[in-house]
């Protein structure tokens, strides 16, 4: 009788814990992986493909930063990952920031921005590097009255009739045009689409670990479609560890459990945009894996999600190898033409 | 004898507390309602069932706490004392968000 119980009470948690996922090739059970057909834009900034181009340009063009020297590309470049394959990013007059530039391919999926998640909305984050004095350093006034006189005032007027040049439309543009940036057609996205060669025996193992709770315990984190919960947490990365450590979410959300927390970024793409970690902290995936089978470098405040993993170096690889079938094989680029 | 086990443990769990809690799910990444309305002095029960961690706080005026993190199966329990419109978030997850109306 008490083993009946017993059994029952430990039964049902065990259950719940696996997910129910089939893991062959087109399976139904696997299309949550993929991402939706369109990306989310707010009904106050519909796209258009004028208004796309005119981001385009405004992202590419150094004109917008105070030294006449940087553009968003300088930090998100589209050959470095949309990042800069820095540790740290590289802002106004060479100082080195805290913070990596994170890859904004796929960001427009997300419900939110930043490390620690202070942008709500594309729109409210693109003005943010141009204000601050440490990346752009923009003289909004002087900026304004440029755009305002040269081939770019008519370019605006034609995409935003009623409004012109403004600080809100130069954001939107760039809004818009991020939202364009979308890796969804990785070897990953063709198995679950149900190529069955899409991937290899070990990535498809990898797969199975990286969603096992049990294993890898990634997907709890990494979660579908865009391998992201949009939440904060805590790795507990050797930073954490040094005197006045960077809080991340804590300076936005004073709750104890955000001390040293940060946005799940996706790892869509993940191969183009080493270092890694908000700190890039790890030079390599396999160095990532090494923090994760830690547990973490520093238990203090330690995500209570994050666990110490038990995996044989087999599987480890397997879970690189599957990371690695989810960057979509990269199409050449074209830069823009800036109007004078 | 598992039936008389169930029965006794259901007994104790509903009659542990003199009035039983109003219960708010935390599932699929959401709270499983948006609003309840309740009384000053009635106890709130959030409930967690995720196979993951999960917060629940509040910063606003009519009630600042921070019940930790807890686990599946985990409940955190608190009792409302004053009257007001209270936002309650999950620190995790931001989009998991709900809000107490607190009556007289
Ligand atoms: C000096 C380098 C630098 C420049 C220039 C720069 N960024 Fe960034 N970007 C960063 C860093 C660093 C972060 C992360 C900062 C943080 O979270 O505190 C970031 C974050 C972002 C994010 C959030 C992505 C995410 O996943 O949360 C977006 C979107 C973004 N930048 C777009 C832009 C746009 C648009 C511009 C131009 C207007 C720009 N950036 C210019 C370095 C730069
Ligand atoms: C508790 C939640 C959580 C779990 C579990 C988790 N991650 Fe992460 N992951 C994050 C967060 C948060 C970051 C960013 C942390 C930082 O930089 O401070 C991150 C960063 C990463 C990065 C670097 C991304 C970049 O652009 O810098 C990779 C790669 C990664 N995780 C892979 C994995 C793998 C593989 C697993 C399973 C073995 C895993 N993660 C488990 C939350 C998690
Ligand atoms: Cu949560």
């Amino acid at each position: 009788m008490r083993v009946i119980l017993i059994s029952m009470l430990f039964s049902f948690p065990m259950q719940c814990l696996a997910n129910n996922y089939v893991f062959e090739a087109g399976h139904a059970s696997l299309q949550e992986w993929l991402l939706p057909d369109e990306v989310p834009s707010p009904k106050s900034n519909p796209q258009t493909q004028q208004k796309i181009a005119l981001g385009k340009q405004l992202f590419f063009d150094n004109r917008l930063s105070g030294n006449k020297g940087m553009s968003c590309a300088s930090c998100h470049s589209p050959d470095k990952g949309w990042a800069d394959n820095l540790p740290t990013a590289i802002g106004n007059k060479g100082k080195v920031l805290g913070r990596a530039s994170p890859t904004i391919m796929n960001t427009g999926f997300n419900d939110i921005q930043m490390w620690d998640g202070r942008s709500p909305t594309l729109e409210d984050q693109a003005l943010g590097p141009l204000e601050s004095d440490v990346e752009m350093h923009t003289d909004m006034a002087e900026l304004l009255l440029f755009l305002n006189n040269s081939a770019y005032t008519p370019i605006f007027n034609r995409v935003f009739p009623s409004k012109g040049v403004s600080k809100e439309t130069m954001a939107q543009a760039i809004a818009a045009f991020e939202r364009t940036l979308v890796s969804n057609n990785s070897p990953f996205d063709q198995w679950v689409k149900g190529d069955s060669g899409a991937l290899t025996q070990n990535q498809i193992n990898g797969f199975k670990l990286f969603v096992d709770s049990e294993k890898g315990n990634c997907a709890v984190c990494h979660s579908a479609p865009n391998f992201t919960d949009n939440g904060f947490h805590n790795l507990g990365l050797a930073s954490f560890g040094q005197e006045k450590p960077d809080v991340g979410r804590y300076a936005k959300v004073p709750i104890k459990l955000m001390k040293g927390a940060f946005k799940t970024p996706t790892i869509r793409d993940i191969t183009l945009s080493a270092p890694y970690f908000h700190d890039g902290s790890a030079s390599t995936l396999d160095k990532v894996m090494v923090h994760y089978i830690k547990g973490g470098e520093v238990k203090t405040n330690l995500s209570p999600n994050l666990k110490v993993l038990s995996l044989t170096n087999k599987e480890t690889s397997d879970i690189i190898a599957f990371m690695q079938s989810l960057t979509t094989p990269p199409e050449p680029f074209n830069l823009p033409v800036l109007p004078l | 004898m598992i039936l008389r086990l169930l029965i006794v443990m259901l007994f104790l769990s509903s009659n542990a507390y003199s009035a039983s809690p109003v219960v708010v799910g935390q599932k699929d990444k959401a709270f499983t309602v948006e609003t309840i309305n309740i009384k000053v002095g009635d106890k709130v029960r959030f409930k967690n069932e995720d196979p993951f961690f999960h917060n629940v706080f509040s910063l606003s005026d009519t009630a600042f706490f921070d019940l930790g993190s807890f686990p599946k199966g985990e409940h955190r329990d608190i009792t409302f004392d004053k009257a007001g419109v209270i936002d309650v978030e999950c620190a995790i997850h931001p989009s998991m968000k709900m809000t107490i109306n607190v009556k007289e």
